[in-house]
This record gives structure tokens, sequence and C-alpha cells, in this order.
């Protein structure tokens, strides 16, 4: 193979995937004169981001005025169980109100208030209403409005192109070389700055909220590129995934309905939310039905109803129903807001939701109650970021989105993600910007990109091979039995072993016919970023002894005093191991501290 | 479980045919689900684009016993018991290879579109718009673009003006910024020059045919027609333009 005949494009920036992070860096370089490319596995506007339903986070105060970014950050560091990066917390709390109201500028249409103004909605883990929203795809309305808005600012967008690997020279980033998926070729992009921002790994498991192409090809890339992986052993189970029919198991279910009332039952009928309230919420959970009554109608002395706790508490909650004999016919609990809500309400307000369960599962949730149970939805931990620049540990890599770690801590909140990627995209833009100004386009090592494409096509040389999706299957196979909503020690151990076989099936895997668009040979690229990124949360989670947010461990139930003194960082060693250590945490700013620990009081006595 | 037989067409820009696939059929399983068992059992290369599996991201689109739909939502217990499924690419666009098109022209016509112009932010930085105004908007913004409504357009599927007219997509993009509530862009006369709203005879086959039931010949492309007719043929409404420069007729 002669490397001079494969296609080069040039860029300052390459931003590596178009959901709604890649979208808002991709725009925050051409803003700022950067030559910016962007590259997706889908076409534009495809991304996980329009499956996103509840809506963003951002303390604006039109609902509730005794909102500021200060309760919203408070509310951030409690949902994260106080192992969020401090400063990243700080920064999307204090920027997220702009970000969403420049999306309004660049088009979105938000619903609305009474008075004309941005509407606010209720959601797991917020103390005000605090979510910018469109019914339930407020997802699809930000990356709708992200899409159309770039279209204008001179970004080349590569559809259906998929990253393989970066360049390097001398350690920074020089390029990084992809393949289009129409036609099967390989192309180079030489940049001075990747962006990535390629979301998170939900396809190493069987029952998941995520498409194909979320298999961690950040995460993958890289780790092989030497960069630090933070925080991988948690793993959001979003608490209702559809449960029924099997084809459909894990497709998300908002948590909006939750927000606009509804309430989740066991096969009794019991609202078994009240016998789950951690002792950290119990000031401002509301402990009786009637409370939550009250709550639901607008009584604001009322406290929450316990349905809106945290994402891991719920998932964590219905796993036990299931397991004590409560469950629901197929596994998981009722999620019902026919009998709390007319229906014409529930068609205005959750027409999506409405619109899925009656084409899906046949059921109206108008007058019946949905099935729902945990489904892995979101990576709380990815690629470690510089809070304020989002670079990597690597030179001229910089990562935004659920791809990167440290905003959410051990448990992300509802609406945080949509904010987040505004923000952090935002930043990321920014960052490679300072970075790109001071530095010139690194040399292409040709070896290592002769290497990477050599790896890449191996699957379509091999004489015979185990079938790729055949392989996936036995890795999900793996983390759902394995690396669960509730983990052991044991399973731990286990699971690392089997992943160490279904790395050798990898190494052999078959892929049939020729590379022009070919699932199947997708499928076998993927699987060798999807088994870096199960390998690392495997790690990760065994070496955490303890309980908190989004990894639970049966044998070290709940919370260590020393599991906050830690981030688990996960890299390559010299010999091509995957390697891993406690990095001790940083004191907290005295100032972050101060509102993270005080009386919600105290901070509504803060505004004007 | 039964067994079923589907009919997919396979092939590229070169030719192609149909073949036919045996598989067996679970419960509750839609048409996306049976091609990915087809693509696990008996075809790991039939390419077929897919994302959210929910009807929320468009990409599935697909034409199925002759009718435009998303895989993803069609369900298998909608046809008779031994009915053969056949499946096939979109017709509008060109093959890339077996059920996917190359849809880049519909991104094309997006760029030509002029984006959101709002007036400045009033004092306390806040727009203001109400839910009722939003209403209308909201309804062409619901759009997942995936492209039936392009794809059954008789404009552009069977007399091939794809360059005289945008497609029923691109006319809700254009209904989505000229009533919403706050833009002051004009965009009339070059909706009827240049993206083509006299062509649309209004068979209605777009809506028909939307998966998110949008109205989009009575609540997107009628109204526009009628601000076109309001601007270039109504005598007194060419005047009251031609003085007062006023863009919005509603």
């Amino acid at each position: 193979m002669d490397i001079k005949e494969i296609q080069t494009i040039d860029h300052d920036v390459l931003v590596v995937g178009a959901g709604g992070a890649g979208i808002r860096a991709a725009i925050e370089c051409a803003q700022l004169g950067l030559n910016t490319g962007m590259i997706s596995k889908s076409l534009l506007g495809k991304a996980h981001t329009v499956m996103a339903e509840g809506g963003a986070a951002a303390a604006m105060g039109n609902v509730d005025k005794r909102d500021n970014w200060k309760i919203h950050f408070r509310d951030t560091m409690r949902g994260g169980k106080f192992l969020n990066q401090w400063r990243m917390a700080e920064l999307h709390a204090q920027q997220a109100p702009d970000r969403v109201r420049e999306l309004e500028e660049w088009g979105a249409v938000f619903d609305r208030t009474p008075d004309g103004l941005i509407n606010q909605r209720n959601f797991g883990g917020h103390r005000y209403p605090r979510l910018a929203h469109v019914g339930d795809r407020t997802g699809l309305e930000i990356i709708r409005t992200l899409q159309d808005f770039c279209i204008h600012k001179g970004i080349a967008t590569h559809m259906e192109c998929t990253g393989l690997d970066l360049l390097l020279d001398s350690g920074r980033v020089a390029g990084l070389v992809g393949y289009w998926r129409e036609t099967g070729r390989f192309v180079i992009f030489r940049t001075k700055a990747v962006i990535f921002a390629t979301g998170g790994g939900g396809r190493a498991w069987q029952v998941t909220s995520n498409s194909w192409e979320y298999t961690g090809d950040g995460l993958g890339m890289a780790y092989r590129a030497g960069a630090e992986l933070m925080d991988l052993e948690f793993t959001q189970f979003h608490p209702t995934g559809m449960m029924w029919p099997p084809s459909v198991k894990g497709t998300l279910v908002t948590e909006g309905v939750r927000g606009e009332g509804g309430v989740l039952l066991n096969n009794k009928g019991e609202r078994f939310m009240f016998k789950y309230i951690p002792q950290r919420f119990a000031a401002e959970t509301a402990d009786t039905i009637e409370e939550a009554e009250r709550w639901v109608k607008g009584d604001k002395n009322a406290r929450r109803p316990p349905e809106l706790l945290t994402r891991d508490v719920v998932a964590r909650a219905i796993k036990k129903e299931v397991e004590e004999g409560r469950g629901s016919p197929h596994g998981g609990a009722f999620l019902d807001i026919a009998s709390r809500r007319p229906a014409d309400f529930i068609k205005k307000k959750l027409p999506s939701m409405y619109h899925q369960f009656k084409e899906l599962a046949e059921v109206d949730i108008t007058k019946e109650p949905m099935e729902v149970g945990p489904t892995l939805h979101y990576f709380m931990g990815g690629i470690r970021v510089d809070a304020d620049t989002q670079a990597t540990t690597v030179p001229g890599l910089f990562a935004c989105g659920e791809c990167s770690a440290g905003m959410h801590g051990a448990n992300r909140l509802g609406g945080n993600s949509l904010s987040d990627l505004l923000v952090f995209g935002k930043l990321a833009g920014i960052g490679a910007r300072d970075y790109v100004k001071n530095v010139s386009q690194g040399k292409i090592d040709e070896g290592q990109a002769t290497a990477v494409i050599r790896n890449a096509t191996a699957p379509l040389n091999r004489e015979e091979g185990p079938n790729p999706y055949t392989v996936q299957e036995d890795l999900q196979k793996t983390m759902q039995q394995l690396v669960g909503l509730i983990r052991s020690a044991a399973e731990l151990q286990k699971a690392l072993s089997e992943i160490e076989r279904i790395k050798k099936d990898i190494e052999k895997v078959k892929a049939h016919a020729a590379p022009q668009y070919n699932p199947g040979w997708n499928a076998a690229i993927d699987l060798n970023n999807l088994i870096v990124t199960a390998q690392a949360v495997a790690m990760a989670a065994l070496a955490r002894e303890e309980s908190r947010g989004g990894h639970t461990r049966i044998d070290f139930e709940g919370e260590r005093e020393e599991g906050l003194t830690y981030n688990v960082i996960l890299n390559k060693d010299p010999n091509g191991k995957m390697q891993l250590r406690k990095e001790p945490r940083q004191t907290p700013p005295k100032h972050l501290a101060d509102i993270a620990y005080a009386k919600i009081e105290d901070l509504e006595r803060q505004n004007g | 479980m039964a067994e079923r037989t589907f009919r997919v067409w396979r092939g590229d820009k070169t030719g192609g045919q149909f073949v036919e696939y045996k598989i067996e059929i679970d419960k509750g399983m839609v048409v996306l689900d049976a091609i990915h068992r087809i693509q696990e059992q008996k075809a790991s290369d039939l390419a077929c684009r897919w994302n959210c599996k929910a009807g929320k991201c468009g990409s599935c689109s697909m034409e199925i016993n002759g009718k435009p739909k998303l895989g993803c939502m069609t369900r298998m217990n909608s046809f008779k018991e031994d009915e053969v499924i056949t499946i096939k690419p979109l017709k509008t666009f060109p093959i890339i290879k077996d059920l996917v098109t190359d849809v880049s022209w519909n991104y094309e016509q997006n760029k030509r579109i002029a984006p959101l112009k709002l007036p400045p932010r009033p004092k306390d930085g806040k727009y203001r718009m109400y839910q009722r105004d939003a209403d209308r908007v909201q309804e062409f913004r619901k759009c997942i673009e995936c492209y039936l409504c392009q794809n059954v357009c008789h404009v552009l599927r069977d007399q091939h003006k794809k360059d005289k007219f945008v497609g029923p997509r691109f006319m809700i993009r254009l209904a989505s910024l000229e009533m919403h509530p706050l833009d002051t862009e004009d965009r009339i006369e070059k909706i009827k020059n240049e993206y083509g709203s006299g062509y649309c005879n209004i068979t209605k086959c777009c809506t028909d045919v939307c998966p998110e039931h949008i109205h989009i010949t009575d609540n997107g492309i009628i109204p526009l027609k009628e601000r076109v007719v309001d601007r270039f043929f109504d005598p007194i409404a060419i005047l009251l333009h031609k003085i007062f420069g006023k863009k919005k007729s509603s």
C-alpha cells in the first residue's frame, strides 16, 4: 500500500462526532476563524442527542425565582456524590443559562411560560423547575438548531466518516485516520488539534438506550494515543427503559414522565419509592403521599416526591422491588401517568412517549401504565480533561460531552447533559483555538498511518474467523451479567478474564464481502474500541471498593469516606497493558465547598 | 416464533436485484429488527441506516411493501401472517448500496435557506414569545428529517425537478422560519422564485407519509403559497409592501 495514494484533508481542527457537543465545538472553532472539519459516523442530525427528551438544565429562574447558579451547582455536586470536578460543575452551572439563551437566538423554540419566557420543568435531583424543554423532544430541538446554524458557518462536515486512530508527532496530535462508510476508503486528516465528542460506550451492554454508534470510539482512540481515562466505574443506568417487547428493551422513557407527575408502582400497586429515600436527601424529599401530591399541585412549601430522586437511587430501587418479587410481568416496575393526568395533558407534554408506546408496545399511556426498568444510558466517566480548556493529557487532543470525564462525578442529573454539551462544547472550541495558534502542523508518520489502515482491513483479508456480531453479543452478555447495576469483586474478576478471552476473538474476527457500506466490517472495527471501554469500566469498578452514584458494589455497600479522596485513572503502560491508579483529589476550593455544603435557604436568600 | 420471508433489494448504483431471506420472527418485532437479524445470520454486509430505533432520528427510511416507512416503527404484526415483506430503498435518491441512498441533496437545500434573524434582545436579555405562537412553529420543528415526504413528492420522485423545488421537508423548514414569532428575515420572494413553491400541486402525499403527523400541506405549504400570492398577485398588498416594506402578512 502506498500511503501517498490515500486521500488527505487539511484542517486546523477536526471535531470527531456530530452530536450536540461536537457541533457546538465546531461552531465555536469556526466562529474563532479556524479551518474546521467535523466527522460523524452517521448523517448530520442523527446522533444520540436526538434521544434526549427531558430538557437542558440551566438556572434561569424563569419559573421559580429562587433558583440561581449556586443552587444548580449544589444540586449537581450532590447528585454526583461530591466526586465531580468542582471547577467543571461551577463553569457548567454559571454558563448554562447563556448557552440556552444563545440557542434560542439560533432558532430553538422552547416551550413558554405564561409570560412568554422559556419554560422550565422539574426533574430528578434539581431543586427547582430548571429544564428548558420542548415537550419530550428537547434533544431533537437542540441538535436541529445546532445543525441548521452550523451549516452557515463554513464548517466542512464529513458525514458517515468514522475515526480509526490519532496520528501523533512526538507525542502531540498531528492528525487522524478515518474511513468513509460509503466507499470503505481511508482518509488522513492533517490537523493541529482534534476534539473528541464521540459520546459513550453503551453498546457494550445488552440493555442500553444507545444506538450502534456508541462503541466508546473516543475512549479507545484516546487510550491508544496515551491519554488518561477517568471515573469509568460510574455508568448511569437510567431507571426507566422500556421492558417490552424484547426488540426495544432498553429504549429510553423520559424522566419527564415523572417530572410531569408520573409515579412508580410495584405489582401490589404501592408507590415504593417512599421506602428508598437516602439520608442525604431526606430533608428535601416528601415522606408521605399527601405531601408529594401537594408538590405536584404546585405547593412551594411541599417537598419533592421520591420518584424524582437521582437516577442511581431510582434504578436500584426498581431492581430491589423486582428481586423481592414485586416486579411487573417483564421484570420491571410500572410507571403510571394515565391515572394522574388527563389524556390531553399527556399527549401535549409527552407526545413522543405516547407515540413510542403506542407504536412499539401497543400500550396507550393515557390509559394504562408503562412497564419500565434500568437501561445503560450514560457514561459519567471518560477521557480526563482540564476543566477550563477541555485539553486531555495528550497535547492537541481535546474532549467534550459524554466522552469526557469530571463534570458529573459519580452520577449525572437528568438535564445536565444537554447543558454540559453546550457549555463544554464551546469551551473545547476555545481551548483548541488557544492551543492551535501557538503550534505548527505536526508531521504525519507514514508508518503509523499504514499500521492503522492494515489493522482496519485485517478482518476483510482473513480467510476465516468469528462473526463480529457474535463477538459483540458475547461481550454484551458479559457486561450485562457481570458489570451491571449491582457489582461484586468475584463477578468483576470473572468479567476481566472473559474480556481477555474476547480480545483474542476480536483479533481473529472475520468480515465478509467488500468494504463498501458494510455494517459487518464496521462492527468488526468498532469492537477495538468497545473492548477498551469494557475493560476500563470493569477495572475501575473492581478498584472502587464502595458504592457511590452509578457504581454499586454488593460487597462494599454504602459510601466510604476514603472514596471521596481519589479518582480512578486508567492509561496504557509502556508494555501496552491497561494500568490503573488512584489519583488523590485536590481539596475543594473554599468558595465552592461553602456553596455545596450550604443550607438551601441560605443560597435562596442570595437572589436579588 | 414464526418463519417469515423477506425480499430485500441488494445492489448498488450499477444495478441489483431482490434477494430472499427466511428468518424467525419473535413477538413484538419491527421490520428493522428483522433486517438486523438478517445481518447477524445471513448477510452481514447488508447495508441499512439506523440509529435511535424509536422513531426519533429518521435514519431507517425505506419502502416496505410499496409504502414509504420507518423500519423501526413498522411492526411485523401489521402484516398478514403469510405476507412476504418486500423492502426497497427510497426511490427518489440515488442508490449507494442496498437500502442506503445518497440523501446529500437534502443537506444542500438547507444551506440555501436564510437562517433565523431575530431583533436585538430586549433590555432584560429575555426574548418573549407566547405558547400559542410557538405551537404553530413547534409542529414543523417536530420534523425528524426522514425524507419520506421528499421520497413521495411527485415533483421530486416522478418529475425529477430537484433543481426547481426544494421539496416538502424544506417548505416545512421555511414555514418554521417564516412563522417564527420573532423572525425578521424576508424569504417570500425566494420561496416563489428559487425554492419553487408553485411546483407543489397539493396532492398531500407528503402529509400522508409523515411519521410525525405534521400537516405539511395544510399548515405549512398552503400558508406559504398564500403569502406568495399576497406579495406578488394582490395589488393592495403589493402597494402596502412597497410603502411600508412590511415583511409579514399574518
